[in-house]
């Protein structure tokens, strides 16, 4: 799960990790008047104006504004308010910035990359750090790997002294800062855990001329698994970054992801459901959508899941591809029927069924009177989904 | 013979008196799996029965009785998410040969700390979580052991053995298997969460050394580097024949696909180099799921 920056910084605040002071604002009026106290309380005419979406590259996007006094921060909030931002992160349609964060501008020294992520080799939290921040890390990684420090945290005695030593030493900062540095790593790392992040990642972090060591950019992605221990989450999560398909299906216990073709899919199991798509494709075909209906799913689930897919006019086909083993194909046949007399189905179905009460489940559709293409394989319906959804 | 599961196998299972715990224990025992406890806590002492059948079984209070009461030797985790990493642990402290954790939901940072328990000489070897389980087929005397939510009916019993991060996709290869008459000796879902017990290296090294196993399919999908890490080890280390399919070759990088750990990032976990490596190694990948069964069939001549 993706938060904004300005909530990721509050979060760090809470840990005790220094941030420049910032105001978030939902329109341009907030974000000037935001400007003019950080400007009266830090005596500093320098601001910078942050578009919040939920996607890195926003700088070279023109998301974020360096200006100095309350006219330029007016014109910068009003310039980038509003404004669909496109970044490497964002695909091409990109995103319109709804919300601002107004930040007091500091005097800096240089720039550092750093970054807690999970490493699933190691079986540990590691951690990056890099003297080349602010830039894309994954170029920094490519070019110049040996400026690219890690350790890796031992869940069970957390961050000790000597990795944070190790990485300050190979940022060669100064004695004032690393004892900044090593502050800031506890604490992230404190914070990592406990809020159960995948990410955290500072982009820069910077070292100013007094030699503060202060997060200037913060990302922070959650591990979606803990969100029964973080009631908080639902306060954080903006409805307005996610699809709107994305959001009914996860409210019907689907996990539902858009894609750029015409052939829906329904499937059951993540395995199944990727390898469906790419029967598809091996087929000729593209796929509209990776859906899984999940292990337990319901006849109401099944027609959501139909309504969702059917959403997109790009649909020309759907296939229905189901391997019972929890779920039973009877009852997968039944939401199937119901979904079709309910949504007016104008578009070719194909419906594999596979393993439990498979018998039952295809008697069921064979009795409908539906037209429905019935397959035995996932590659026979695959097949006859493109050959039909070509036709239509 | 067969992999981690047999007829000796007694198990427990953890959750029992919940709605998964029930259904799916009556569906294992309806195979033939030797259930010999439950354990719920706070429930010590009732009675379960099968709610589909024949059989019934006593729950404990803690593993540690269920075990020491009944000489159980698995255990099989339906527990919620909040409370499966303590579950899990509780099997390893009991020091029961295995845990097979069906749970799905289970947070990284739990798993972080379970990984960490079983890698400082835990003796249990843990399976999963968020997968559907272990199966040794039943053999003509009606003899089988399933432990997990696959549906044992469409196993047959035999000599490949199957390997998987996907259910379903086990499933599918299963089903294949059996209608070519290819029957399986253990099929194994390692789940497909980016912090496990099990690797496919670990399943692989036990079908090395099980003379039942002529030959095995090994299921994978986008993320992580495990398929390649199994590929090098196959290479150098592995004499029998494998088929192999990797699921996700359409997925979009930075879209996490069902499945936690199935998401391409940074370039790196994606099906292309999966399928490379694999096959750099030896390994027949099928090109569609649908030939996992023909592509085994044809190594084995």
């Amino acid at each position: 799960m993706n938060i904004h920056e300005y909530q990721a910084k509050e979060i760090f605040r809470r840990y005790g990790i220094p941030t420049p002071k910032g105001v978030a604002a939902m329109n341009v009026d907030d974000a000037v008047k935001g400007a003019e106290s950080l400007i009266a309380e830090t005596g500093n005419e320098v601001v910078v104006v942050k578009a919040q979406i939920h996607a890195g590259g926003r700088g070279k996007a023109g998301g974020v504004k360096v200006v100095k006094g309350v006219d330029a921060a007016r014109e910068a909030a009003n310039d980038i308010f509003g404004k669909v931002l496109v970044t490497h992160q964002t695909g091409p349609e990109g995103k319109k910035v709804q919300r601002l964060y107004v930040e007091q501008g500091l005097a800096i020294q240089n720039e550092l990359y750093l970054a807690l992520t999970v490493d699933r080799e190691k079986r540990a939290i590691a951690i990056m750090a890099s003297s080349e921040g602010g830039v894309d890390i994954e170029e920094v990684a490519e070019a110049h790997p040996e400026k690219i420090h890690k350790v890796w945290v031992d869940i069970a005695t957390g961050l000790m002294p000597y990795q944070a030593r190790q990485l300050a030493f190979g940022l060669g900062l100064s004695k004032q800062a690393q004892r900044g540095f090593g502050k800031l790593l506890g604490n992230l790392t404190r914070l990592f855990i406990a809020e159960d992040c995948s990410i955290a990642e500072i982009n820069p972090l910077v070292v100013t001329e007094d030699q503060s060591v202060i997060a200037l950019d913060a990302k922070v992605n959650f591990d979606g698994n803990g969100s029964f221990r973080h009631k908080e989450w639902a306060e954080l999560r903006d409805l307005s970054e996610e699809a709107e398909t994305e959001i009914e299906a996860s409210n019907a216990g689907l996990s539902f992801i858009q894609l750029d073709g015409n052939i829906g899919c329904l499937v059951n199991g993540a395995g199944l459901a990727m390898s469906t798509m790419d029967t598809i494709q091996h087929f000729g075909g593209q796929p509209a959508n990776f859906l899984d209906v999940g292990g337990g799913a319901t006849k109401e689930a099944v027609t959501t899941a139909f309504r969702i897919i059917l959403q997109s006019e790009s649909v020309k086909g759907i296939f229905v591809n189901i391997f019972g083993g929890i779920m039973k194909c009877d009852i997968i046949a039944e939401g199937v029927i119901a979904a079709t007399k309910e949504l007016g189905l104008k578009v070719p179905l194909v419906v594999r069924l596979a393993g439990t009460n498979v018998e039952l489940g295809k008697k069921l559709l064979a009795e409908s009177d539906l037209n429905i293409t019935p397959a035995d394989t996932m590659a026979e319906g695959a097949k006859k989904i493109v050959e039909l959804a070509g036709a239509a | 013979m067969s992999i981690l599961v047999n007829n000796d196998t007694k198990l427990i299972v953890q959750g029992l008196t919940g709605s998964a715990g029930t259904f799916h224990a009556g569906q294992c025992m309806n195979y033939g799996t030797n259930i010999v406890a439950g354990v719920t806590p706070g429930r010590g002492g009732e009675t379960w029965n099968n709610p589909d059948g024949e059989g019934s079984c006593t729950v404990y209070n803690t593993v540690r009785e269920a075990k020491e009461a009944t000489g159980a030797n698995a255990s099989v985790i339906f527990v919620p998410p909040p409370f499966a990493a303590d579950a899990i642990l509780e099997a390893v402290d009991a020091e029961l040969d295995l845990a097979v954790v069906i749970t799905e939901g289970i947070p990284v940072m739990d798993m972080l700390k379970v990984r960490r328990v079983l890698d400082s000489g835990a003796k249990t070897r843990v399976i999963g979580p968020n997968c559907p389980g272990v199966i040794t087929p039943k053999d003509e005397s009606g003899k089988g052991c399933k432990i997990g939510i696959m549906p044992g009916h469409i196993h047959l019993k035999g000599n490949i053995g199957v390997v998987s991060k996907s259910g379903t996709l086990t499933y599918e290869a299963v089903g294949q298997l059996t209608a070519l008459g290819i029957g399986q000796s253990t099929a194994v879902g390692i789940g497909g969460d980016p912090i496990n017990g099990t690797s496919f290296i670990d399943v692989l090294e036990l079908f090395q050394t099980d003379d039942d196993t002529h030959g095995v399919i090994l299921i994978g999908e986008i993320g992580g580097n495990a398929e390649e890490q199994a590929a090098a080890w196959i290479k150098e280390n592995f004499t029998k024949p494998v088929a192999g399919f990797i699921a996700g070759v359409t997925a979009p990088p930075g879209k996490r696909m069902g499945h936690a750990g199935a998401i391409i990032s940074g370039g790196s976990g994606t099906a292309a180099a999966k399928i490379e490596a694999l096959e750099a190694a030896g390994v027949k990948v099928a090109p569609t799921p649908s030939d996992m069964g023909t592509t085994m069939k044809s190594l084995l001549g």
